[in-house]
């Protein structure tokens, strides 16, 4: 079986996707006004947490620990799971991790699911290969079930419809669900998700989750959510099938502590999450009665294996960095060409896909830092960023491009006092065709780019050093 | 106290009213400064563009240049961020002790201007006077890798005749980001018109940073637009006394 996997597969480079991105007004008033709302709400309960700082590099030292002795944990969790009479499988990749999930549904003769929020099952292209086996995927989460029936594609890891508005989302609802009149204030929205979910909540015996957490030291499995509509799902059906990357896992129960008080504030700016599921393997009278975890690699041991990538798997997926970002503020998570956008998203996709397609994301950032003063887990996002262009870089060595030979020689330049002076001299006097009333105002090639909507002085005709060098000479004489 | 100067590559190009400043500031306080003529420049482009072999023998020509100096002033936050951030890193990468120990030798002497003022120092009042509406933009280095927080408000406080106004989104990022700016350009443009309607917002005659190239961003775009605003560097708020304004 092969199928699209998650993103980033035939993605235009983020430079060419993000000017029609750009010139979306709606759109980007949208994304400009939840991710300020979120950011905001988030500044509120980080602020009065008095020991915001140490939770971090408590969270940063679990997650260190816990991928330093990454075999052992996992399979400590496959122990007690089992144990708790769920069942473990191990998927190396996107594709067999599809056939294990579908060849489960089929076993269980299943010919609908429902799904709870996952991203990893959105990474795996999931719903594709539910369907090109004739099973229908059905998703549960609001914002989610907008980008199913709008046959759009999420554009924030914890907000999937973040870009789409109330009156959007009204469209959406009022042709999937053939609805002749609806209203868009939220209680009409939800009311009609929720008569539509309904049904499928009572009639559908397979679910499907991702998790936030797994817990090698019971075998338990733990997703948070602010609906209810995952709590459902977990609960109501007879077989529950969860997909999880193998760096979800945590050590032990209480490591929760630190996690559950860092993620809900850094995702949706709430104290706590509204619905956290926990569980462990399958109860005799309630809950589902068959229960299976499927452990996905698709990269990540290779991430692992890079001293310098390694803290990318920290990542918990609250999606505070793309709230933070710039860079995704201006653009929307469309841009990336990936389920996993924003900054996260720039180290995370080309390090999953081993950089084909995603070559252009880690130079989507300023390197401004925000992401990184709020990443929950202290993961480095700018010095991952500058470790992933130096490896592209390095990479494309044998490749004259125009940029990697002007740097060279920039550099070559800057390797002795004589060549820089020499430059600075040369500068003043090639820069002259340029100039038109005393601004340099057009640039051939990519320096075209800068004077596209920004003017230039020209370099002036003396350097510091040669005002230094002359005072230094009248000191002399004086 | 003997201060050397790291100009910087840009500032000693494009720049050289922010060198000449910080000169005149220092020798106004009664330092001496010291200009090593063999400086060229940081290696903060290539190796955060990902030419991090390019930048090996930069770090290696900064490390010698400066070798023995009692304090370094660096007029810039992103070139002092590549130091203090990269440098022993890289050192370590190499392998070598000797320049690791070199690398470690060096960082404590190694102050942005404003940190130099106030913490080496001691300084807020500079004595300078410079009678103009002025806002401040928080540049990306300046606060999320040097953490200033508010020492080059502190002090331009102390400025006599200056009228200060706060930039509203004064943390986020104008879009400069180096080669980001060419290598994205729209969206470096379309952060940029988001500072500039903020800057234009705070009907301030300058705007300052302790990064000309932040400024040159923002300047270039609002030259551009004829928006009338001007950019200065915070050293030449500073070095401008009452005595010179009278000239």
């Amino acid at each position: 079986m092969s199928i699209r996997v998650g993103g980033a597969a035939d993605a235009p480079a983020f430079p060419k996707a993000a000017p029609a991105l750009l010139d979306d007004a709606q759109l980007r008033k949208n994304v400009r006004h939840a991710t300020d709302v979120i950011t905001q709400k988030r500044a509120r309960v980080v602020e009065e947490q008095r020991d915001w700082q140490q939770l971090r590099t408590s969270a940063s030292a679990i997650k260190a620990h816990t991928m330093r002795y990454l075999d052992e944990y996992l399979l400590q969790f496959e122990t007690a799971c089992t144990e708790a009479g769920g069942q473990v499988h191990w998927a190396a990749d996107a594709d067999e991790a599809n056939q294990i999930i579908v060849g489960l549904v089929q076993k269980y003769g299943g010919r609908e699911v429902i799904k709870v929020k996952t991203m990893t099952s959105d990474e795996i292209g999931l719903n594709k290969g539910l369907e090109m086996n004739g099973i229908r995927p059905h998703e549960t989460d609001l914002a989610d079930m907008i980008i199913q029936l709008g046959r759009d594609e999420p554009s924030h890891i914890v907000v999937p419809a973040l870009h789409k508005n109330r009156q959007q989302v009204r469209e959406i609802f009022m042709q999937a669900m053939g609805l002749k009149e609806l209203g868009d204030r939220p209680e009409d929205l939800t009311a009609a998700a929720r008569q539509y979910l309904r049904e499928k909540f009572l009639t559908i015996k397979i679910g499907i989750s991702g998790a936030n957490f797994l817990i090698a030291e019971t075998g338990g499995v733990c997703v948070v959510e602010s609906e209810g509509n995952g709590r459902m799902c977990l609960t109501l059906p007879d077989v529950l099938i969860t997909v999880a990357g193998i760096e979800k896992v945590i050590p032990a129960f209480r490591d929760l502590e630190v996690f559950l008080q860092l993620l809900p504030r850094s995702a949706t700016g709430e104290r706590m999450n509204p619905y956290n599921s926990l569980w462990t393997g399958v109860q005799p009278d309630e809950g589902p009665k068959h229960f299976h975890v499927v452990l996905l690699d698709n990269g990540r041991t290779r991430i692992l294996a890079d001293e310098e990538g390694r803290q990318t798997l920290h990542c918990i997926r609250c999606g505070a960095c793309l709230n933070a970002c710039p860079v995704y503020r201006q653009t929307g998570g469309h841009a990336y060409g990936s389920i996993y956008a924003g900054p996260v998203g720039a180290i995370l996709t080309p390090q999953l896909f081993n950089m084909q397609h995603a070559e252009s994301l880690p130079y989507a950032s300023s390197l401004c830092g925000a992401c990184y003063e709020v990443c929950p887990v202290k993961i480095n996002i700018p010095e991952v960023l500058i470790h992933l262009r130096g490896r592209l870089v390095r990479e494309q060595q044998s490749e004259a491009s125009l940029e990697a030979i002007s740097m060279k020689a920039v550099a070559r330049i800057f390797s002795s006092r004589r060549s820089f002076e020499a430059a600075q001299r040369l500068g003043r006097l090639g820069q002259w065709p340029f100039v038109r009333d005393g601004w340099i105002t057009r640039l051939p090639g990519m320096l075209g780019n800068w004077t596209a909507v920004r003017d230039l002085q020209p370099l002036p005709k003396q350097t510091f050093r040669s005002w230094w060098r002359k005072r230094e000479k009248e000191k002399r004489n004086a | 106290m003997r201060i050397s100067l790291f100009i910087t590559c840009y500032n000693d190009t494009l720049f050289p009213e922010t060198g000449k400043s910080v000169v005149r500031l220092l020798e106004r306080l009664g330092h001496e400064v010291d200009f090593r003529y063999e400086q060229t420049c940081c290696g903060q482009m290539h190796y955060n563009t990902g030419y991090q072999a390019e930048a090996m023998p930069l770090m290696r020509r900064f490390v010698e240049v400066f070798k023995g100096a009692e304090v370094i002033c660096i007029p810039s936050s992103s070139c002092v961020g590549m130091v203090r951030d990269h440098y022993a890193k890289m050192a370590e990468a190499k392998g070598d002790a000797e320049l690791v120990q070199a690398v470690n030798d060096l960082l404590p002497r190694i102050y942005e201007l404003s940190e130099l003022l106030v913490n080496k120092l001691g300084m807020e009042d500079v004595g300078a006077y410079y009678p103009h509406r002025v806002t401040y933009h928080a540049s990306c280095h300046s606060l999320r890798s040097l953490h200033l927080g508010d020492l080059p408000l502190r002090l331009l406080r102390k400025v006599r005749g200056i009228e200060l106004v706060e930039l509203s989104g004064v943390d986020q990022c104008c879009g400069f980001g180096g080669t980001f700016a060419v290598k994205n350009a729209d969206v470096s443009a379309a952060m940029l018109a988001e500072k500039m309607r903020c800057i234009e917002d705070t009907r301030a005659e300058v705007c300052t940073a302790v990064d000309n190239s932040c400024l040159m961003h923002i300047f270039g775009g609002l030259h551009r637009q004829r928006a009338g605003v001007k950019t200065v560097h915070l050293a030449e708020i500073l070095a401008s006394t009452e005595e010179e304004s009278a000239r």
